[in-house]
């Protein structure tokens, strides 16, 4: 058993970020992490990071952008944290020596990026997030911040209390990947998820394979709700054969995409005729696979990216790391071809409910980066404003954790507040997974002190590994697939009830399934079957939750377009997305939007780029 | 050092089980194994055959190692068939291996774009990234091992503890004692100083340079290209100041940094970010002769 003030489960850019603001603040902190910080995914990020750093622009912009690009499902408090932080926080990863590309008077360099009315994405050439990453990294080294590595984290210690409002997170249980040992960590003030993304619930993924979801899915498990889990951002410009991404800033810059026929068509088909290539993804994504499905794609699957008039020297200047990965990863030469891409999961705006101060409805349990939903993307995400959200929210939940007193919040969690529940009859049932049963503390004895709690959560999970290892049966990597095929799809781009139905089906039997799932490899030493199995049951739930939100979700928001409802209906939808998972089984329910800001309401108005 | 592993607590590395059930267990476990290494071979057999009928299959032979598991603590190669698709990678055929034939062949992976640095290994006698090389630009049979001068863990996966100390070693975060004024003003950097530390700052921990390097095999204490390659990316760094650079200086010039770098180009060689390790060790090496001579 390991004891510190402050657990951060994850290593990526928003773990670091909080690490370090908990410790600031006088907290022993320690990290816990499947990978080693710098493998976390936010090394992949390309593009840039939004904060408004120039006198001709204002945090206001920014908001108003956001919760423009959001399609008005964005909470305001949280949008304009974000917004009013994330110059400081730019700032401040400048002052800890991040390599910013630098314009002529050695400021930090700023470029246009889509949805935005002002050039404010700030960046390092085509690799801003590696930049960002180990920056932070650096800086947790030199605080000599405990780093636990390549442990996987199983599960929350949580108490057994009937509303999840009155449960106390005090701990997580992790398995130390290189020895097989099953551990609890045990948290005085606070344990903070910052867990990433869940692109492995889908086949085409820009994300990276340890992308798994898994604390969303703990903490759907311990009792906190997935908040708007069917907004899937897909990325327009992915490389077909591995969904490797091809950064915003090629368009940013200048980049055009044609179809087969040499038609620019995101004007000529008058898909977003003022920003065209620049308009936000869901459109681009939506033009492209229009136009693939129109015939006019290229080898009916993709569209081309053009970015050789830019020239040599401007492409080898900002955009030198996209060379690379055409050339490596689909042999394409950019600066004397088109590169080829379509549209390939990106980002799950959704993700584990929370408020401004990165606070859950449990108490001592927090989250923060893309594994939360603070709601600052609403029903889609603008490019370049996830890596700000990792440093604001990081900080914010490292410092709340730590003890700090940040006011109250204004966005509420669980059913604290308004909320209305589902009218949908789904088909099919739902529900359990084997393994263990519904609530977080099920199974054990009850224990309400933090040392019982964090026992009990030991037990569990030791005797789960125990079973995989010991028992015979199906393995993960089957199911795992099933579900990515189901949700690729129909849970895609573009989504029909029939289909949306059908993969409900799909995961109900991939449920039934994983009840027999067993590890064939029996090491206790650096056993990957055994982690990849766990994950799996994360990349179940989490599929479950996005496809019952897809199919009760009945109009075209952002990111979630319904071939039914291809309008935006604000009188029925303008509201989010909860699922919980109650007594052995997920419900859905909602609760309203947050448009009221500090000085302005955001009224919705019709998206057009 | 701010990573921190936990010892392992018994032989098998079970914990909180009583002493019968992890017999139990174990029994279960061996029986299992014994399916499973049945059930493997049969697999492969079968694919061997496809494999003559099909001139479309990759062979690998890949390096298997796991110190409990017993007919594996004897190194050896296995192999593998698996179907040629248009861009496949190591890594590819290597997820194709374990999730087709067999489930408990290990190796480190994540972002599959060569930013992570977890998949370096060793490819037909060089150290590569698996997710970078492509399997049309190889011979076959590819030969799949981990990365030499480091201790096997379990099949492809090495130990990486050593690395991440020499990298730690160098004080690798940005020191000045010069902020500007304003909360919101930036330290400036000229476009030019920018350019100079650009590729230095490229680094994915990967290790290869580290493997491929025969000095580091020799004197275990040598810092080595990356974490040179770190003090390099400070030190040249304008924003840092010049007393700083004095004390990184001073680090590198212990008794096994840079001097110990005999020129033989093998890091820069299989680096797969392409940076130029051997010249920028080159460079503190001036750097801090010029800098003796100036206290003459
Ligand atoms: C290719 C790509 C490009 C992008 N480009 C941009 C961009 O230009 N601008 C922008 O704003 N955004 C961009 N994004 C989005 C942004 O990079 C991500 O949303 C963000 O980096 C996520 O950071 P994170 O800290 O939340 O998670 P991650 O960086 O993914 O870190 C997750 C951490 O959690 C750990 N972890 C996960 N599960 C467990 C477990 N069970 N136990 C223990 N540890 C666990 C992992 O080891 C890892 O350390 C991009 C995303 C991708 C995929
Ligand atoms: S310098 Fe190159 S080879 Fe060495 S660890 Fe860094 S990226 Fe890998
Ligand atoms: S998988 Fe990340 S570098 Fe290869």
């Amino acid at each position: 058993m390991y004891e510190h003030d402050v657990i951060v489960v994850g290593a990526g850019g928003a773990g670091l970020r909080a690490a370090i603001a908990a410790q600031e603040a006088g907290a022993d902190v320690a990290m816990v992490s499947k990978l080693h910080p710098v493998r976390s995914h936010t090394g992949a990020a390309e593009g840039g990071i939004n904060a408004a750093l120039r006198d001709a622009d204002s945090w206001e912009d920014h908001a108003y952008d956001t919760m423009k690009g959001s399609d008005y499902l964005g909470d305001a408090p949280a949008v304009e944290a974000l917004c009013k932080e994330s110059p400081e926080e730019v700032i401040r990863l400048e002052h800890w020596g991040m390599p910013f590309s630098r314009e002529d008077d050695g400021r930090v360099s700023q470029r246009p990026f889509g949805g935005l009315s002002f050039p404010r994405t700030t960046y390092a050439g085509a690799e801003t997030g590696h930049q960002m990453l180990h920056t932070m990294y650096e800086q947790v080294v030199k605080r000599g911040i405990t780093v636990y590595d390549e442990w996987h984290v199983m599960d929350l210690a949580v108490t057994d209390e009937d509303d999840p409002a009155d449960r106390t997170c005090h701990g997580v249980v992790g398995y130390d990947i290189q020895t097989g040992e099953v551990s609890g960590f045990r948290a005085n003030n606070g344990v903070i998820l910052a867990t990433g993304g869940m692109g492995q619930v889908f086949d085409h993924t820009t994300n990276a394979v340890a992308n798994t979801g898994d604390g969303v899915a703990m903490a759907y498990r311990a009792g906190v709700p997935m908040e708007d889990m069917e907004f899937i951002q897909f990325h327009p410009t992915t490389l077909p054969s591995t969904g490797v991404l091809i950064s915003e800033g090629v368009r940013g810059e200048g980049g055009i995409l044609y179809n087969s026929e040499g038609e620019r068509f995101m004007f000529e088909h008058g898909y977003a005729n003022n920003d065209g290539e620049l308009a936000s993804r869901d459109v681009v994504s939506r033009a492209e696979l229009t136009e693939v499905n129109e015939g006019r794609g290229i080898e009916d699957e993709y569209v081309h990216l053009d970015m050789r008039h830019l020239g040599e020297e401007r492409i080898l200047d900002r955009l030198e790391n996209i060379l690379h990965l055409a050339e490596d990863f689909e042999g394409a030469d950019g600066l004397t071809e088109p590169m080829p891409v379509k549209p390939g999961q990106h980002y799950a705006m959704g993700g584990i409910e929370t408020n401004e101060h990165g606070e859950t409805v449990i108490d001592g349990l927090y989250a923060a980066g893309e594994c939360a939903c603070a709601s600052v993307h609403g029903a889609n995400r603008l490019g370049g404003n996830a890596l700000p959200e990792l440093i604001v929210f990081g900080k914010r939940a490292g410092r709340h954790a730590a003890g700090e007193d940040m006011g109250e919040a204004e966005i509420e969690t669980g059913r604290s507040g308004e909320w209305e529940p589902a009218d949908y009859e789904f088909e099919v049932e739902v529900g359990e997974t084997g393994g263990r049963g519904p609530a977080a503390a099920d199974g054990g004895a009850v224990a309400t002190d933090a040392d019982g709690v964090l026992a009990a959560a030991v037990d569990r999970a030791s005797e789960r590994v125990e079973t995989l290892l010991a028992r015979s049966g199906r393995n993960h990597a089957e199911i795992r697939s099933k579900v990515q095929k189901t949700m690729t799809d129909n849970v895609n781009v573009f989504r029909e009830e029939p289909g949306l139905k059908e993969t409900l089906f799909d995961l109900r039997e991939a449920r039934e399934e994983y009840k027999d799932v067993a590890v064939s490899d029996p090491s206790r030493t650096f056993n990957t079957d055994l982690i990849h199995t766990m994950e799996t049951r994360n990349i179940l739930d989490i599929a479950e939750a996005l496809t019952m939100g897809a199919l009760a979700r009945r109009e075209f928001r952002g990111a979630h377009w319904r071939k039914e409802n291809q309008i935006r209906d604000d009188e029925n939808w303008l509201k989010h997305t909860l699922v919980s998972w109650n007594d052995g089984e997920p419900e859905l329910w909602y609760k309203p939007v947050i448009l009221e800001g500090e000085n302005k309401v955001y009224e919705p108005k019709n998206r057009s780029y | 050092m701010s990573t921190q592993i936990p010892q392992q607590t018994d032989e098998s590395g079970e914990t909180e089980t009583e002493p019968e059930a992890a017999s139990k267990g174990e029994e279960r476990r061996a029986e299992k194994r014994r399916r499973a290494a049945q059930e493997r071979e049969r697999r492969q057999a079968e694919e061997a055959e496809k494999a003559a009928a099909d001139e479309e299959t990759v062979e690998l032979k890949v390096f298997r190692y796991d110190p409990e598991i017993e007919g594996k603590q004897e190194p050896r190669f296995d192999t593998f068939h698996v179907p040629f698709t248009k861009g496949m990678t190591v890594l590819d055929a290597l997820m194709y291996s374990r999730d087709t034939y067999d489930s408990s062949l290990t190796f480190r992976h994540s972002c599959r774009q060569a930013v992570c640095g977890s998949d370096a290994m060793f490819v037909n006698g060089g150290q590569k990234l698996a997710c970078k090389t492509q399997i049309s630009d190889l011979e076959q049979p590819v030969r799949v091992e981990p990365l030499p001068h480091a201790d096997v863990r379990k099949d492809l996966v090495v130990d990486m503890e050593h690395f991440y100390e020499q990298m730690e070693a160098v004080e690798p975060y940005f020191q000045t004692n010069e902020y500007p004024d304003g909360e919101l003003e930036e330290q400036r950097q000229t476009r030019e100083n920018r350019e100079k530390v650009k590729m230095s700052t490229r680094c994915i921990w990967c290790s290869a340079c580290m493997s491929s390097c025969n000095i580091a095999a020799g004197d275990n204490e040598y810092l080595g290209p990356a974490a040179i390659n770190k003090a390099y990316r400070f030190a040249m760094d304008e924003r840092e100041g010049e007393e700083i650079k004095q004390k990184r200086l001073e680090i590198i010039e212990q008794e096994h940094g840079v001097w110990r770098c005999q020129t033989q180009f093998s890091c820069t060689e299989v680096c797969p970010k392409d940076i130029p390790l051997t010249e920028h060790i080159q460079e503190l090496k001036r750097e801090a002769v010029k800098n003796n001579l100036k206290f003459w």
